[in-house]
C-alpha cells in the first residue's frame, strides 16, 4: 500500500488541541496530522472527545488550547462557514439536515442554485434536482431529489448529508457516525463513497464505533481516551483486538 | 393524492361553510354585492396574516401587527393633513410598520429574547405611541390622497365584474409572498430556519438576518393594513383602531395548515384561513345569528377545522 505520508505536506495539522467546558476536560493535549487521499478513523469510547474534535476542526467553537494548520497554514476559524471556506466538510452524527425541506433543498441549503431574472434572482429548482440527482447516483443512493427529509431512511438522510460535502470541492471530509443507523447494504455505500473521496485526493477523517468499517476503510486509525490520544497506528500495523483495548483502556496506550 | 389533500388544506371547509351560508340565508350569500363584501372585509387580515406566515413559518410570533397598524395609520394621516407632504402619506405609514417590524426582529434575532415577549411587549408600548401621534384624539381627513385604495374597486369587465382596489393589494401581496417563499433563496432559508434552526446555522445561513427579515415584513405588511384602513375609513384612532387584529391574523395563519412549530406551511392556506374568517362573519350576520352567538360559533369552528385538518394529515401520514 502507498502511504500517503509520501505525498509531502499534511492537509490537516493539529498541534496541541485542548477544550475545556466550564470544568468538564473534553479534549487535552491533541496532535494530529491529516494527509490527502488518506483516510483517517477516530474511535473511543462514548464521551472520549470525538464530537468535540471535529466540531473543533469544522469551526464551531475554538479551541482553549493548540494550533490548527491547514495545507501548511495557521487558521482560526470563527464560524463554521469559515471553515468550509478553507475545504473542510463534515457529515454530522445528527445530520443537521432541516426535515421539513427536500432531499435536493437541504443538499444545496447556503448555496442554492439561482436563476437571474434582470435585477432578481429566483432559485433554480430544477437545476438543483438535477444536479442532487446525479450526486445520489454518484452515492448508488435511491433518494429522490423531490422527497421530504422528514420521509427518508436512515441511509437515505446519510446520501443527502454526504452529498452535501460532495458540492463543494472539499480537501478534508469529516464524518461523524455515517454507519450507525444504516443498513448493511447502505453501509457498504458509504464505504464506497469514502473509497472515492480517497481516490480524488480527499482526505477523509471517519469517526465510526464499527471496528469492521474502519479497518475495511481506513488507512490509520486514532484511538481516543478521555479527550487525549492514546494511539496513531498505521491499519497494518494494529489489530481489532488491539484498538478494542485501547478504546477501553486495557490497554493504555500505543 | 395525499399531495393533493394537503395542497388543498382548508379550501373544502371555505367552500362548505360558502355553501352553507348560501342555502341558510335563501341564496343571499353568492350575490356579486355580498361577495364583494367578504373580500374587502377580508383584504386588511389578509395582509396582516400574510406577514403573520413569515413569522410563524420561522416558529415565532407576532402580537404586535395590531398595534403597529394603529400606529402607521395615525402617522399616514398625521402626514396626510400636512399640505406639502400630503401625497407621502402612504410611503410613511408603510415605513412606520416597516420601522416597528425591524426594531422587533433586532430584539429577538440579536439580543436572542423570546418572539412572544418582544412582541407582546410592543403590543403595549407601539399601542402608546399610536395614541401619541394623534395626541390621543381621532386624525380625520376627508381629503386624504389616494382614498380610492380603500373604497374604490378595479373594473374588470364594465358593469360586470369589479374587485375592491382593497382585495386587489391583498392579492398582490399574497403573490409576492409566495413568490418570496417558495421562488427565493430568502424563503428557503426562512423554512430552513423554522424547521432546524442549527441546521440552518450550519448551513452558513445567517438566522439573525432571516429573523429581521421575517419580522420587518410583517411589520411593513401591518403598515400596509393601517394605510388600507385609513385610506377606507378616512380617520383613524390610536386606541381604537387594529384592537386583537393580532388574533384574527394568527387564526388565519393556523386555519391555513401553518405549523405553529415552524418550518411547515403555506401563504396559499393563509389567504384561505383569512377567508374562512370573513366568510364566517359575513355569513353568520346573513342568516341572522345574534353578535354574542358569532363569537361562540366561530371559535367553535376555528377548533373544529383545525383538529379536522389534523385528523386528516394523520390518515394520511399512515398510508
Ligand atoms: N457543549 C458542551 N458543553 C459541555 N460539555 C460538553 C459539550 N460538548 C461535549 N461535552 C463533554 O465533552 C466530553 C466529550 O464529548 P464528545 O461529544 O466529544 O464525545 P464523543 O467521543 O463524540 O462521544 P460519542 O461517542 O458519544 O459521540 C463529554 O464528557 C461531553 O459531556
Ligand atoms: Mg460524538
Amino acid at each position: 500500500m502507498v502511504t500517503p505520508h509520501a505525498a509531502g505536506q499534511p492537509v490537516l495539522e493539529l498541534k496541541g488541541i485542548g477544550k475545556e467546558f466550564g470544568a468538564i476536560r473534553a479534549l487535552h493535549g491533541v496532535d494530529l496530522c491529516i494527509f490527502p487521499g488518506e483516510v483517517v478513523g477516530l474511535m473511543g469510547d462514548n464521551g472520549a472527545g470525538k464530537s468535540t474534535l471535529v466540531k473543533i476542526i469544522a469551526g464551531n467553537f475554538p479551541p482553549s488550547h493548540g494550533e490548527i494548520r491547514f495545507d501548511g497554514q495557521a487558521v482560526h476559524f470563527a464560524r463554521p462557514i469559515d471553515a468550509r471556506a478553507v475545504g473542510i466538510e463534515v457529515v454530522y452524527q445528527d445530520l443537521a439536515l432541516a426535515d421539513n425541506l427536500t432531499a435536493a433543498a437541504n443538499v444545496f441549503l447556503g448555496r442554492e442554485l439561482k436563476r437571474k431574472f434582470g435585477p432578481l434572482a429566483f432559485l433554480d429548482h430544477k437545476a438543483m434536482a438535477a444536479r442532487a440527482l446525479e450526486l445520489f447516483g454518484e452515492l448508488r443512493s435511491e433518494t429522490r431529489p423531490h422527497d421530504l427529509v422528514k420521509q427518508m431512511s436512515g441511509g437515505q438522510r446519510q446520501a443527502v448529508a454526504i452529498a452535501r460535502t460532495r458540492l463543494s470541492n472539499a480537501k478534508l471530509v469529516m464524518m461523524d457516525e455515517p454507519t450507525a443507523a444504516i443498513s448493511v447494504r447502505q453501509v457498504e455505500q458509504v464505504l464506497g463513497l469514502i473509497h472515492r473521496l480517497k481516490e480524488q485526493g480527499v482526505a477523509v477523517m471517519l469517526i465510526s464505533h464499527r471496528m469492521p468499517d474502519v479497518f475495511a476503510v481506513c488507512d490509520r486509525v486514532v484511538v481516543m481516551r478521555r479527550g487525549e490520544k492514546r494511539a496513531d497506528k498505521e491499519i497494518g500495523d494494529t489489530s481489532p483486538e488491539e484498538v478494542t483495548s485501547l478504546i477501553t483502556g486495557a490497554k493504555e496506550a500505543a | 393524492m395525499v399531495l393533493l389533500v394537503r395542497a388543498a388544506g382548508m379550501l373544502p371547509v371555505l367552500l362548505l361553510l360558502c355553501l352553507g351560508f348560501h342555502f341558510l340565508s335563501d341564496g343571499r350569500f353568492f350575490s356579486g354585492q355580498n361577495l364583494g363584501i367578504v373580500l374587502q372585509q377580508a383584504a386588511v387580515n389578509t395582509v396582516l396574516a400574510a406577514g403573520m406566515t413569515f413569522v410563524i413559518l420561522t416558529g415565532g410570533i407576532d402580537l404586535s401587527v395590531g398595534s403597529i397598524l394603529a400606529a402607521s395609520a395615525m402617522a399616514g394621516l398625521a402626514i396626510s393633513t400636512i399640505p406639502d407632504l400630503a401625497a407621502f402619506w402612504l410611503l410613511v405609514s408603510v415605513l412606520t410598520g416597516l420601522g416597528f417590524g425591524v426594531i422587533n426582529g433586532a430584539l429577538i434575532a440579536l439580543l436572542r429574547l423570546p418572539p412572544f415577549i418582544v412582541t407582546l411587549g410592543s403590543l403595549t408600548a407601539v399601542r402608546g405611541f399610536a395614541r401619541l401621534l394623534g395626541t390621543d384624539t381621532t386624525i380625520f381627513n376627508p381629503s386624504i390622497p389616494y382614498a380610492f385604495i380603500g373604497n374604490g374597486s378595479l373594473t374588470l369587465i364594465p358593469g360586470v365584474v369589479s374587485i375592491p382596489w382593497l382585495s386587489v393589494i391583498a392579492l398582490l401581496v399574497i403573490l409576492v409572498s409566495w413568490l418570496v417563499l417558495r421562488r427565493t433563496v430568502l424563503g428557503v432559508h426562512i423554512y430552513a430556519v423554522g424547521g432546524n434552526e442549527s441546521a440552518a446555522r450550519l448551513a452558513g445561513i445567517k438566522v439573525w438576518a432571516v429573523l429581521i427579515f421575517v419580522y420587518g415584513v410583517s411589520g411593513l405588511l401591518a403598515g400596509l393594513g393601517g394605510a388600507m384602513q385609513a385610506a377606507r375609513l378616512y380617520a383613524a384612532n390610536g386606541l381604537q383602531l387594529g384592537q386583537s387584529y393580532e388574533l384574527d391574523a394568527i387564526t388565519a395563519v393556523i386555519l391555513g395548515g401553518t405549523s405553529f412549530v415552524g418550518g411547515i406551511g403555506s401563504i396559499w392556506g393563509t389567504l384561505v384561513g383569512a377567508l374562512i374568517i370573513a366568510v364566517l362573519s359575513n355569513g353568520l350576520i346573513l342568516i341572522g345569528v345574534s353578535d354574542i352567538w358569532q363569537y361562540v360559533i366561530k371559535g367553535l369552528v376555528i377548533i373544529g377545522a383545525v383538529a379536522l385538518d389534523r385528523y386528516r394529515l394523520q390518515g394520511s401520514a399512515r398510508t
